[in-house]
């Protein structure tokens, strides 16, 4: 049995019919070809599939595709603007946010939630905050770097 | 010297990782293209005594269904050991077992279907009955009387048997001790767990009989050369190993691993492109692991405190078969290190390589020098504690001194060069340790458990002379490729055989590049992970991209320069030896007359143009070096951690931690504090809450990331980064591997913080991590429990 699934992915609108056990994550890579938002793990703990959905951070992997019938979804792709980086991409660049670059579509999307909720959200906020993303690389302490100046209009 | 070296050059690569254009391998997609996955042993040791893939056959969508037999008959090698020291025992590892599993994830059979989804269902539907084995995990148990056998062929379980180091000034140095200190220890399994979990693509193209694999690998091109050579069969000259972006690898991704052949291989027999990613699961039951030893070891001192000796005997768990290096760490890069930083006439190690049906070990982050730095360290602190002395003040008491280098171990390596006692100064100074063990003495009177660990460690990087590594037991050199493609434009394309999985390689040798020969940063491209278009390369591992892969470039741009300098006399028509080449603008001139020059860019267009050129100077600026280093590099490092553990809870808060490195000269600040970062907090993970267990029947208990805890990050307050520059004179660099400094001093350190919070209650050793549950047990044990 397929299900038809209308949802709006960087603004821009899209219609498939999926299998219902279809993962948001899968939906995003293979239907719509979006290869930014990675998976690196099938339990939910890494965060790396992190994408917006009505504006919330959402571990892609735990969302079926038929859930997010009629939803926004914003993926990293969807982040910069026609003027340039999102200053949380820009603020990853400046601070040596990422290295292997794997986990950090999923933390900048998650930042991106923090920041929103609270711009200006100081160290232990941010590293509460990440609790749900792993980086393996970075300490993670480039990454708190990042987001804190990020908020505080990235001129940290 | 140059613009850019030394400077903190931001990231070149970055604006494709930030905008989600990541080229990784799971990303490749093809018309057309089947999804392998794999059926994978939920046994440890057991024999197949049925095995029905014929419902997995009819599914709709599945393409093909494959068993270890189809791999044998259709020309598939055994997967080969790299890295034999003398009387190896190499165990058969087939790509697809045939008739028998070890460990738990051993491949059993493989689908390829039209969709990843229909692949997983087909893998489902595969009957396989098993008759369990009788299973051994320990490192050590494997060798005791009466142990099941992993292979019935290799005794005792025993791989191999080595030993290096002075034995008979070690035997002297325990007859004669005043003091000696004993420990035995486990150094736990690790799971090295790169955020990208491994994956494979090919695709074959039946005209030109030519197959192109992509895979998540640390080294292109010894993948090709084993696939060609041993597994795959097809020639070098028609197979294109490409290493994309890679995500995270820390040593697990240097190995040759059956998908890398089942892939192509499948690609070829159904004439689709072909692709396979892990699942993070997988992942955790495939990759090869890290660490793994079991040790009983001894230090020797007199009453002073000057260290005489070290003994050392290691059981080393090689998990179900060899890996493609697993020899080389517990022996070359382990008994090696056992000095430490410290003067010592008889040091002596032996370790056994052992068999067991668990996942193969092999290189993780460090490799060998944790676990050397990790004994060494420890029982550094247990030296202190008998002879009632603060470890720091031992430590700089038995530290190398700086006028001792270069610096002879009695276990074969030569340091380069070093300040250790300049190196813990400036770590006690920056963590203001006086003070911290001040306020140690507050804490513990108002009853908390406050505790500082300190350590100085040393780590050999850049491997490796390729003489050296062969007379060790390496299949292969450990030289590095660098080419410097000048184009007529004067931009320039540099080929490096290192490979970047996040170290920013397209930054740093750029950066080197451009200042050799003067040119903007912004005209320099570099090119790696490709064997299609780099001749050669031995890939990312053992921190030398920069001491080897750095150096083949820094020979190429001394050629470039030469050719180019040659060129811009004749054009001058001045004599060679009175125009200089000017790195600062990039500029050939006339010695003096800084007008009377040429341009980097007019000198590379008029060596294609090829209109008036020298006598007998050839068209083109294109140069090719193969740089094989003289010896490793020697990193070293003092940290200083401090901790809190909650007397309720029993959990360890981490206070600060101050991380002093000496890595030599640095290329760029900003990365190399980045590698000393996540290195730390790597190291941390080993010491607080990251271990690879198994259970006595060989399943692997921490097999996704719910049971295997790798730090968050919350773990850690924030690191404090400082350093030292002693240059290695080993290579024109001057640098030395930074990738893996953090990760060797952190275990020690927290390890060393934590058992001095818990000395007042009698505790003075308890196993890795140091979980709340392990730390309330020790406390326990001790007759301390509140």
């Amino acid at each position: 049995m397929r299900h038809r699934v209308c949802l709006s992915v960087n603004g821009k609108a899209e219609e498939f019919d999926v299998e219902p056990r279809l993962l948001l994550c899968h939906l995003l890579r293979a239907y719509v070809g979006l290869t930014g938002t990675n998976i690196g793990c099938d339990t939910s703990q890494c965060g790396s599939c992190t994408v917006l959905m009505d504006g919330k951070a959402v571990k892609s992997c735990t969302v079926l595709a038929v859930q997010a019938d009629g939803c926004e979804v914003t993926t990293i792709e969807g982040l910069a603007g026609a003027d340039g980086l999102h200053p949380v991409q820009q603020s990853f660049w400046d601070h040596h946010g990422l290295q292997c670059g794997f986990c950090t579509p999923g933390m900048i999307m998650t930042a991106v939630e923090i920041l929103d909720r609270n711009p200006d959200a100081g160290d232990a906020e941010v590293r509460h905050g990440l609790e749900g993303n792993i980086c393996r690389c970075t300490g993670y302490e480039n990454i708190v770097k990042s987001i804190v100046a990020a908020g505080a209009g990235g001129t940290s | 010297m140059g613009r850019y070296v030394g400077t903190s050059v931001k990231r070149v690569e970055d604006p494709r990782f930030i905008q989600g254009k990541g080229r990784y391998v799971a990303n490749i997609q093809f018309p057309d293209m089947v999804y392998v996955a794999i059926k994978r042993s939920p046994e440890a040791h057991a024999r197949i005594t049925r095995m029905d893939t014929s419902a997995a056959a009819a599914m709709d969508g599945v393409v093909a269904v494959f068993t270890g037999q189809d791999f044998k008959d259709g020309g598939c090698g055994s997967l080969p050991c790299g890295w034999l020291v003398p009387d190896t025992k190499v165990p058969d590892r087939p790509i697809v077992v045939t008739d028998r599993v070890c460990h738990v994830g051993d491949s059993v059979a493989v689908v390829a279907a039209r969709t990843p989804y229909i692949a997983a269902d087909a893998v489902e539907a595969i009957e396989v009955d098993y008759e369990p084995l009788p299973t051994v995990v320990d490192a050590r148990g494997a060798m005791d009387d009466g142990a099941p056998l992993v292979h019935a062929e290799i005794e005792d379980n025993a791989s191999y048997h080595w030993a290096l180091g002075d034995q008979e000034a070690c035997e002297k140095a325990f007859a004669e001790a005043d003091e000696v200190v004993e420990i035995e220890l486990v150094n736990q399994r690790l799971i090295p767990t790169a955020m990208e979990p491994r994956a494979a693509a090919a695709q074959w193209d039946a005209a030109s009989e030519e197959m192109t694999v992509w895979t998540t690998s640390q080294n292109p091109h010894p993948i090709r050369l084993l696939l060609s050579a041993f597994t795959l069969g097809i020639p070098e000259s028609k197979l294109r190993v490409i290493s994309p972006d890679v995500g995270g690898g820390f040593g697990s991704k240097i190995f040759h691993y059956p998908e890398e052949v089942i892939v192509p291989w499948v690609a070829r027999q159904v004439g689709r492109p072909a692709r396979w990613v892990a699942t993070r699961t997988e992942s955790q039951m495939t990759d090869s692991q890290g660490r793994d030893h079991v040790t009983v070891a001894r230090l020797a001192m007199t009453s002073d405190g000057t260290f005489t000796g070290l003994d050392v005997e290691t059981w080393a768990n090689q998990g179900a078969y060899l890996s493609t290096f697993a020899p080389l760490i517990p022996t070359a890069l382990y008994i090696t290190l056992l000095s430490g930083n410290y003067k010592m006439p008889g040091v002596f190690g032996k370790v056994h390589g052992t068999l067991t049906n668990t996942v193969p070990v092999d290189a993780y982050r460090g490799a060998g020098r944790p676990e050397a730095a990790y004994l060494v360290e420890r029982l550094v602190d247990l030296a202190a504690t008998r002879l009632g002395r603060d470890p720091l003040d031992l430590r700089r008491q038995n530290a190398i001194p700086k006028e001792d280098f270069p610096y002879q171990t009695p276990v074969a390596f030569l340091y380069d060069s070093g300040d250790y006692d300049r190196l813990m100064a400036t770590a006690a100074d920056r963590a203001d340790y006086a003070g911290m063990r001040a306020a140690q003495a507050e804490a513990r009177g108002e009853g908390k458990l406050r505790g500082v660990g300190v350590v100085c460690c040393i780590e050999a990087s850049g491997p490796a002379p390729s003489a050296v590594a062969g007379s060790l037991g390496s299949a292969v050199g450990f030289w590095e490729s660098g080419e410097i493609r000048v184009h007529p434009t004067g931009q320039v394309s540099v080929f490096t055989g290192s490979h970047s999985h996040g170290q920013g390689h397209e930054t740093t040798l750029a950066q080197v590049a451009a200042d050799e020969l003067g040119v903007p940063i912004e005209s320099v491209e570099v090119v790696h992970g490709d064997t299609g278009r780099i001749n050669f390369g031995m890939g990312t591992y053992g921190s030398r991209s920069a001491c080897v892969g750095g150096s083949a470039l820094v020979r190429s741009a001394e050629k470039v320069r030469a050719k180019v300098l040659k060129l811009g006399a004749h054009l001058l028509e001045a004599a060679e030896e009175d125009v200089v080449y000017d790195r600062e603008a990039g500029r050939v001139h006339v010695k003096g007359s800084p007008d009377r020059g040429k341009d980097f860019g007019e000198l590379a267009f008029a060596a294609y143009t090829a209109h008036n050129m020298p006598e007998g100077m050839e068209p083109g600026l294109n140069v090719v070096s193969f740089y094989d280093p003289a010896n490793f590099t020697f990193p070293a490092s003092s940290h200083i951690c401090e901790v809190d553990v909650c007397p309720d809870t029993w959990e360890v808060r981490i206070l600060r931690y101050v991380a002093v490195d000496d890595v030599g000269k640095v290329i760029n600040p900003m990365i190399v504090e980045g590698q000393i970062q996540g290195g730390v907090v790597q190291g941390v993970g080993q010491a607080l809450t990251e271990i690879g267990s198994y259970s006595d029947d060989g399943q692997l208990l921490s097999g996704t990331l719910l049971e295997y805890a790798v730090p968050r990050a919350d773990l850690l307050p924030g690191i404090e980064v400082d350093r030292i520059e002693t240059p290695s004179p080993h290579n024109p660099l001057g640098v030395k591997g930074a990738g893996e400094m953090g990760t060797i001093a952190a275990t020690p350190a927290v390890a060393n913080a934590v058992l001095d919070a818990l000395a007042p209650l009698g505790v003075s050793h308890i196993e890795l991590p140091l979980t709340p549950e392990r730390i309330w047990r020790a406390v326990q044990a001790a007759g301390n429990g509140a």
